[in-house]
C-alpha cells in the first residue's frame, strides 16, 4: 500500500502521489490551492465546512469487464459526477481528472463563503485574528465581495465566553468547523470541549471544571480558522501586523519546542518591547506544530518588575546597586583568590555557550564546576542517546517505547503527546512507574514498582530480553515485546530516585538498549527527561552533578559561584553553608533564595533577550534568537562569565556568542561540525504551515530559522554498564511516609508564577496521600498536616488520592516544601487547639 | 387490499398480544430459521423477494444484508425514529402489531449473525418504548430471546434506546452516533454502516416497516411476496395519508397503486368541495408535486414517482387543497428543517437559516419581488453540497415550490 502511487490530473497538472493521499493534499503538493476551513492535515477529515468542493471526473469503466472505456481516439472516457465533491474527504484515484477552479467549482466555493458569512459578525476591525485570518483570506480569494444577506437578520451571540482562564470564545465568529474539538479529542485525548445544541445554535462549550482543563488548550487558538478562540494572553492586545517575529526555543523543558515569539513596543510597559504572545514554530521532528500551555503562557517572567536589572553588592548587610565595573572587579578578585577552593554550580536553564564559558572559567581558576540539576545519566545519553534522524512520529506498528520513572504528561507534555500518538499508530508502550500516569491507558504493559526500584526492574527486563527463561512472570510479555521491537526508545526520569539512583537508571536503560542492539541508529536509544531545557547541554559542556549531594560539595569552599541555579530553594539548609562561605556570587534573573545569601548578585538576561544554543533531551542542538532588548543592565550569562574571566586572568577569545560557539565546536567533539549557520538550516516540511494561502488555516509559524541538528555519537558505546546502585530500603515507620517529590507542569517556579492568567491553574499547595495511609496517620482530606523531615517542620494541606501508592506521599515540587529527593518524613495532622 | 402483510392487526384482532400472535403462527418462522436455516438462506429469500427499505431510500434489503463486513461482533440497529412530517406508520405497527415487528428483528439478527439489536425509538415514543420493553421481556420469558435459543447455540438480546427528539437521528449514521452517546450528527460515508457501523462494527440498519415484512416473506416465500406490487418495487407499502383529505390514515396497499386511487378511492377525496392543488408524496422530504392528471395517474413506487419529479420516500402523502398558499407550505417546511438541521455542514446550517428568514419576510409581507429569486438562488446554492440528505431535502423543497408554484410566491410579494 505504502509503495503504491496514484497518478491523476488536477487543474491540468499531472500529479503522482502515494495511494491513499487525500485529494486536497495531492493538490497542495502540486502547488494547487484548494480552500479549506475544517480540514487540517493533522486531524482526521470530517467534510463539515464544504469549502473544498471540486469537480471530480473518474475514468468510465465497463460494468461487466471492469475495463476502462475509451473514446474514438483511444483516450479514456472521463465521467464527471452530478455533484461537487469534498476534496478533503476523498482519497485520490488513478486517472482522475479534477477541476478545482472550473466555473462550477468556483461557484460552489463562492456559495460556501457566502453562507459562512451570513452568520459571521464581520467584526474584523476589532478581531484579534484580523490580518492572519483564513476566513478573511478565503473571503477575499473566493467570496463574492458583497452579501445578499440582510444585516439585520444576523444572529447575535455572546462574544466574551471564557472557556477557562486561558481561552475565550466569541460565539458569533465561530464557524463550527470542529477543529478545536477534534484536536482535543484526537490529538491530545482531553475531550473537555465539544458541541452543544444543533443547527445554527450549535456552539462550543466546555465540559470540565475548571473550564477547558487541558495542558494543550492554546493550540486550539492556532488552528481556529477564525477569531472565535483567542487566548487571554493576546486577546485585544495587538494587531498581528504590528508584531515582530523571532525564532526561539522554549526554556521550560527538555523537549525544546520551537517557538516564534511575537513582540511589540507596549504602551502599558513604558514603551518597552515585550512578548505579546508565543506561537509554535513548525519542526516535525520536535514539536510538529504544537506546544503546551506552559510554553505558550509562562513568559511573563521576562517582563516581571521583580527581575534583577543591575548588579548588587552587599554592604553592611544591605543590598546596594553597583556598577558592573565594581561588581566584576570584586568577583574576579574573590574567585581568583579562591583558586582550587572555588566551587561553581550552574543550572540546566543556561545555554550551551553559558555553560561552556562557566566550565572554562572555573576550570581555568583550578576550581570545581558542577551541574546543579541532580539527575544523573547524561554520560550514557551521549553514548546511547537516540540516533540522528530520530523522529518520534516515525514510531508505530512493530516499534516499542519504554517509559521509566517519569510522568511525561507533567514533565514534558509534547513528548507525552508524541508517545501517545505512536501508541495510536500501533507502537507498544511499556511503563515502569510506581504510580498511575496519563500514559497508562495507552500502554500495552504497565509494570508497577516501588519508588526507587526502577533501575532493578529495568535490569531485570534487560536480562529477560536476552534470555526469556527465569524472567519474573510479570515482566515476561514486556521483555518479549521490547526484544522484538524494530525500534526502541527508552525515556527515563528521576521520580522516586536520588541522583545516584537516576544515574543507575540511565545505566540500566543503556545496558538494555546495548544488549538488545537498539543503539546507534535513528529512532533507537535513550531519552532523558531532564528537569531543565538544557541539562543535556550541561553534560555535553563537561558539567556533572555531584553524586554526594551539594552540601558536601560546598563544604569548605573558599568561594562559590552560582549561575542560573537556586539550590537553597530546594534545600534551605544550604543557606547556612552559603553564609559560612567566604564569598558567594549569584548570577540569575531574580533575587532567589540562593541570591539572598550572596555577596554579589549579577543580573542575567532571560532566554529571549539573548542568542544561544540549547540541546534537547533528544540531543538536538537548536538555535534561539535574540528577541527582546536587554532589561536594565542585565547581561547574557556567557558575557558575564567571560568578563569575570578576563579580569581573573582566564583568557576568552569570545567577543560574541557566535565566536564562543565556534570555541564550543572546537572543544567538544560531538559539536565539532556545528556552526550557527548550519543550525539555521531548514527545509520546508509537510504540512506546509503559515504560507500566504494559510492552507494550515491557522497562525502557527513556518520554520525559516533552523530545524536544529541532532548530535551524532562520537563516543564508543562500548560494553553495557553494570548497575551497582541499589536503593536503600525505606520502610516507613509509624507516623511516617516516604515523601516523593514529583514534577507538575504548572509549578510555582519563578518562571511560571509571574504569568497572572495561570494563577488559578498553578499546582495547589498540598501533598497527596493514599486514603489508607490517611486512616493510619489520622489525616483528613483537605485538612492541614505537619511534616517533619531532616529536622525541619512544614505545615501543608493533605489531599487524598487513590492513585498514590501506599506508604508514600507525593510532594509537588516548588510548592514551598523543599525536597531534592525522596525522604522519609513524619506526617501528623494538625491538632486543633481545644477552645474552652 | 384483500390481506394486510404489515398491518395484520387490522385482519386479526388483538394480534398485539403475544398469545394471539403465537396462536397465529407467531415466532414459528424464527424458531424454524434458528433451528434449520443458515443465515445465507435467509438473506437469499429476502433478496429474492425484492423487499426494499421502507424508511425512504428504497435500498434492496437483502442486498444490504449481503454487504455486511466479515468482522464480529455485528449489530442490528432498528430505525424507529419515525420523524418525517406526516409519517405515522411505524408507530401503528409498534403499537398494534409489535410481535411481528420483533420477530422480523430477530430473523434479521440471525441473518446478520448479530447477537444484539438496538431499537432506536424517537424520544416522543416514550410510552410506546415502555410497552416495547414489556413485549421484549415477554419474549425473554417465553425463550424467544436470551442465550442459546432453542438449543441451537444462538444468543440474542434486544435493547430499546430512546432518542432525544432530533429528526436527524433518523438518518442512519446520525442514529448510530446517537446510539453511541454522541451528538446526533451524520457520519462521512464511506465507510458504510454495513462495514463500519455501531461501535465500529458491521451493522445492519433497517426501518420498522421493512423488518415487519420479513417474517411473512420468510415463511411464505419470495414468490408469494412478489405477487404484490410491481416487478422492481414488490410487496405492499403503508401510505400515510394526511392533509386536506376526507379520510386520513394509514393504508397498506400494493406498491404501484396510483395517487388517484389512494386519494379518491381510499382517502375519500378532498372535503368541503375544495379542489386538489398539490401533493407532498413523502412528507417534507420530497419535492412538492402539482396535482396534474399525469401526477395523479402516476404509480406510487420507487421508480415512477421520480419520473414526475419527486420521490416515494417513506410514502407519507400529504394532500394540499386549493385554499392553501404554497409559499406558506414552504415556509412551514423550511421552519421545520431549520429547526432540525444538525449544524454539522455549512450549506444546511446556514442555508436553512437564511431561507427561513426570506420565507418569513414573504410570509409576513415585508419581502420584495426580488426576494423570490434570492430564495430560489439560496436554495439552489445549497443543492448538492450537503453532508447528508437533510440539507438536500430542505433546499429541494424550496426549489420545487418556487419552480412549480411561482405564482403563489409572486402574489405574496406583489400584494405588499
Amino acid at each position: 500500500m505504502a509503495d503504491k502511487t496514484v497518478t491523476l490530473t488536477i487543474q491540468g497538472i499531472e500529479v503522482t502521489v502515494p495511494a491513499g493521499t487525500l485529494l486536497v493534499d495531492a493538490a497542495k503538493q502540486a502547488g494547487i490551492y484548494i480552500p479549506v476551513f475544517c480540514y487540517h492535515p493533522k486531524l482526521e477529515p470530517v467534510g463539515m465546512c464544504r469549502m473544498c468542493l471540486v469537480e471530480i471526473g473518474r475514468p468510465k469503466k465497463d460494468r461487466q469487464s471492469g475495463e476502462l472505456m475509451t473514446d474514438e481516439s483511444g483516450e479514456p472516457i472521463i465521467e464527471f459526477g452530478p455533484k461537487l465533491e469534498t476534496s478533503c474527504t476523498t482519497p485520490v484515484g488513478e486517472g482522475w481528472v479534477v477541476r478545482t477552479s472550473s466555473e462550477r467549482a468556483l461557484q460552489g466555493q463562492k456559495q460556501i463563503v457566502e453562507y459562512l458569512l451570513t452568520s459571521h459578525p464581520l467584526d474584523c476591525p476589532v478581531c484579534d485574528k484580523g490580518g492572519e485570518c483564513p476566513l478573511q483570506e478565503l473571503t477575499m480569494d473566493f467570496g463574492s465581495g458583497k452579501s445578499r444577506f440582510l444585516y439585520d437578520e444576523k444572529m447575535h451571540l455572546a462574544k466574551h465566553v471564557p472557556l477557562g482562564d486561558l481561552i475565550f470564545l466569541d460565539r458569533e465568529r465561530c464557524i463550527q468547523c470542529a477543529r478545536c474539538t477534534r484536536f482535543q479529542e484526537e490529538v491530545v485525548d482531553d475531550p473537555v470541549i465539544g458541541f452543544e445544541q444543533r443547527g445554527r445554535s450549535l456552539q462550543i462549550v466546555t465540559y470540565s471544571d475548571p473550564g477547558f482543563n487541558s495542558y494543550f488548550s492554546g493550540n486550539t487558538t492556532d488552528i481556529c480558522p477564525v477569531g472565535a478562540l483567542t487566548t487571554a494572553d493576546f486577546r485585544f492586545e495587538a494587531r498581528p501586523w504590528e508584531l515582530k517575529q523571532a525564532a526561539s526555543i522554549c526554556p521550560h523543558c527538555p523537549v525544546g519546542c520551537n517557538l516564534t515569539l511575537n513582540t511589540r513596543r507596549q504602551p502599558d510597559q513604558d514603551g518597552r518591547v515585550t512578548i505579546q504572545r508565543i506561537m509554535p514554530r513548525h519542526n516535525e521532528a520536535v514539536n510538529e506544530t504544537w506546544i503546551c500551555d506552559k510554553g505558550r503562557f509562562a513568559h511573563h517572567f521576562t517582563r516581571s518588575p521583580r527581575r534583577l536589572s543591575s548588579p548588587k553588592i552587599r554592604r553592611d548587610n544591605d543590598w546596594v546597586d553597583c556598577t558592573w565595573e565594581e561588581a566584576l572587579q570584586v568577583v574576579a578578585k574573590a574567585v581568583k583568590k579562591a583558586g582550587d577552593g572555588l566551587v561553581g554550580v550552574a543550572g540546566g536553564r543556561a545555554s550551551n555557550e553559558d555553560l561552556f564559558a562557566f566550565k572554562k572559567l572555573v576550570d581555568g581558576l583550578g576550581g570545581k564546576a558542577l551541574l546543579a540539576d541532580s539527575m544523573g545519566g547524561g554520560d550514557w545519553v551521549q553514548k546511547v542517546g537516540v540516533g540522528p534522524g530520530t523522529n518520534l512520529r516515525d514510531l508505530g506498528q512493530g516499534d516499542a517505547i519504554l517509559v521509566v520513572a517519569s510522568d511525561l504528561h507533567e514533565e514534558a507534555p509534547v513528548w507525552w503527546l508524541r508517545v501517545k500518538q505512536a501508541c495510536d499508530r500501533g507502537a507498544d508502550l511499556v511503563l515502569v512507574n510506581p504510580r498511575a500516569t496519563r500514559l497508562d491507558k495507552f500502554a500495552s504493559t504497565r509494570i508497577g514498582c516501588e519508588f526507587g526500584e526502577a533501575p532493578s526492574v529495568v535490569s531485570a527486563l534487560s536480562d529477560g530480553m536476552a534470555s526469556p527463561e527465569g524472567v519474573p512472570g510479570r515482566l515476561k510479555s514486556a521483555a518479549k515485546k521490547l526484544a522484538a521491537a524494530e525500534h526502541l526508545v527508552v525515556f527515563y526520569g528521576q521520580e522516586g530516585l536520588p541522583a545516584a539512583g537516576s544515574q543507575a537508571l540511565a545505566e540500566a536503560s543503556a545496558a538494555l538498549l546495548i544488549n538488545s542492539g537498539h543503539v546507534g541508529s535513528p529512532n533507537n536509544g535513550l531519552i532523558p527527561v531532564w528537569p531543565h531545557n538544557n541539562t543535556q547541554g550541561g553534560w555535553d559542556m563537561g558539567l556533572k552533578p555531584t553524586t554526594k549531594g551539594l552540601a558536601s560539595a560546598l563544604d569548605g569552599a573558599k568561594a562559590i559561584y552560582l549561575m542560573a541555579s537556586d539550590p537553597v530553594g530546594d534545600d534551605p539548609k544550604l543557606a547556612e553553608q552559603l553564609k559560612a562561605a567566604p564569598f558567594v556570587v549569584v548570577q540569575d534573573l531574580f533575587m532567589t533564595e540562593t541570591a539572598r545569601e550572596a555577596d554579589v548578585v549579577l543580573p542575567a538576561q532571560a532566554f529571549a533577550e539573548r542568542a544561544g544554543t540549547y540541546t534537547t533531551g533528544e540531543r538536538r542542538v537548536q538555535r534561539s534568537y535574540m528577541t527582546l532588548p536587554p532589561l536594565g543592565e542585565a547581561r547574557p550569562d556567557w558575557l558575564i562569565v567571560s568578563q569575570i574571566g578576563k579580569q581573573a586572568g582566564v583568557s576568552f577569545e569570545a567577543g560574541s556568542v557566535v565566536s564562543l560557539f565556534a570555541e564550543v565546536a572546537a572543544s567538544i567533539p560531538a559539536y565539532g561540525d556545528l556552526t550557527y549557520q548550519s543550525l539555521a538550516e531548514f527545509k520546508i516540511e509537510w504540512p506546509p504551515v503559515g504560507g500566504d494561502d494559510l492552507y494550515f488555516g491557522g497562525t502557527s509559524y513556518s520554520n525559516r530559522q533552523g530545524l536544529g541538528i541532532q548530535l551524532d555519537h562520537v563516543q564508543k558505546v562500548g560494553k553495557a554498564p553494570k548497575v551497582t546502585w541499589t536503593q536503600t530500603a525505606h520502610a516507613p515507620a509509624d507516623q511516617q511516609l516516604l515523601l516523593v517529590p514529583v514534577e507538575r507542569l504548572l509549578d510555582r517556579g519563578t518562571t511560571v508564577v509571574p504569568s497572572d492568567m495561570l494563577a488559578n491553574r498553578l499546582q495547589a499547595r498540598h501533598i497527596e496521600v493514599n486514603p489508607k495511609d490517611a486512616v493510619r496517620l489520622g489525616l483528613q482530606d483537605g485538612a492541614e498536616a505537619v511534616i517533619e523531615m531532616n529536622g525541619s517542620v512544614h505545615k501543608i494541606d493533605v489531599v487524598l488520592r487513590d492513585s498514590v501508592p501506599e506508604g508514600s506521599a507525593l510532594l509537588p515540587r516548588s510548592i514551598g516544601v523543599p525536597a531534592v529527593e525522596p525522604k522519609l518524613a513524619k506526617i501528623q495532622p494538625v491538632r486543633e487547639k481545644q477552645t474552652e | 387490499m384483500t390481506e394486510h402483510i404489515v398491518l395484520r392487526h387490522r385482519d386479526i384482532p388483538d394480534i398485539g398480544q403475544l398469545e394471539v400472535y403465537l396462536k397465529h403462527g407467531g415466532f414459528e418462522t424464527f424458531t424454524d430459521v434458528v433451528k434449520n436455516k443458515s443465515p445465507q438462506e435467509i438473506i437469499d429469500v429476502v433478496k429474492a423477494s425484492g423487499l426494499r427499505g421502507r424508511g425512504g431510500a428504497g435500498f434492496p434489503t437483502g442486498l444490504k444484508w449481503s454487504f455486511l463486513g466479515k468482522a464480529k461482533p455485528r449489530y442490528v440497529a432498528v430505525n424507529a425514529d419515525e420523524s418525517e412530517p406526516g409519517t405515522f406508520k411505524d408507530r401503528e405497527i409498534m403499537e398494534h402489531n409489535p410481535f411481528q415487528f420483533l420477530e422480523g428483528v430477530a430473523i434479521c439478527c440471525y441473518a446478520a449473525e448479530a447477537n444484539h439489536a438496538y431499537i432506536y425509538m424517537r424520544g416522543e415514543f416514550w410510552d410506546n418504548a415502555a410497552r416495547m420493553e414489556e413485549h421484549i421481556q415477554q419474549l425473554y420469558d417465553r425463550g424467544f430471546l436470551g442465550k442459546n435459543l432453542f438449543g441451537a447455540g444462538f444468543d440474542l438480546d434486544f435493547h430499546v434506546h430512546l432518542g432525544a427528539g432530533a429528526y436527524i437521528c433518523g438518518e442512519e449514521s446520525a442514529l448510530l452516533e446517537s446510539l453511541e452517546g454522541k451528538l446526533g450528527m451524520p457520519r462521512l460515508r464511506p465507510p458504510f454502516p454495513t462495514v463500519n457501523g455501531l461501535f465500529s462494527a458491521p451493522t445492519v440498519i433497517n426501518n420498522v416497516e421493512t423488518l415487519t415484512n420479513v417474517p411473512l416473506i420468510v415463511s411464505r416465500g419470495s414468490d408469494w411476496y412478489r405477487s404484490f406490487g410491481t416487478e422492481k418495487s414488490p410487496g405492499t407499502k403503508i401510505f400515510c395519508l394526511s392533509g386536506n383529505i376526507a379520510k386520513p390514515g394509514n393504508y397498506e396497499l400494493p406498491l404501484g397503486t396510483p395517487f388517484r386511487e389512494l386519494i379518491f378511492e381510499h382517502g375519500g377525496g378532498i372535503p368541503d368541495g375544495k379542489k386538489l392543488k398539490a401533493i407532498l408524496p413523502a412528507g417534507a422530504s420530497a419535492p412538492i408535486l402539482m396535482a396534474t392528471d399525469e401526477v395523479l395517474d402516476t404509480k406510487m413506487d420507487y421508480e415512477s414517482v421520480p419520473n414526475v419529479g419527486s420521490q416515494l420516500g417513506s410514502a407519507s402523502v400529504i394532500i394540499i387543497d386549493d385554499s392553501v398558499d404554497i409559499s406558506w407550505v414552504e415556509y412551514k417546511i423550511t421552519k421545520f428543517f431549520k429547526h432540525e438541521s444538525c449544524g454539522k455542514c455549512t450549506p444546511c446550517r446556514e442555508g436553512t437559516y437564511w431561507m427561513l428568514h426570506i420565507l418569513e419576510r414573504i410570509h409576513e409581507g415585508t419581502a420584495t419581488p426580488d426576494d423570490v429569486d434570492l430564495l430560489d438562488s439560496v436554495a439552489q446554492g445549497v443543492q448538492g453540497k450537503c453532508l447528508c440528505a437533510l440539507g438536500e431535502f430542505a433546499s429541494g423543497a424550496v426549489v420545487a415550490g418556487v419552480e412549480r408554484f411561482r405564482s403563489d410566491f409572486d402574489l405574496k410579494v406583489a400584494s405588499q
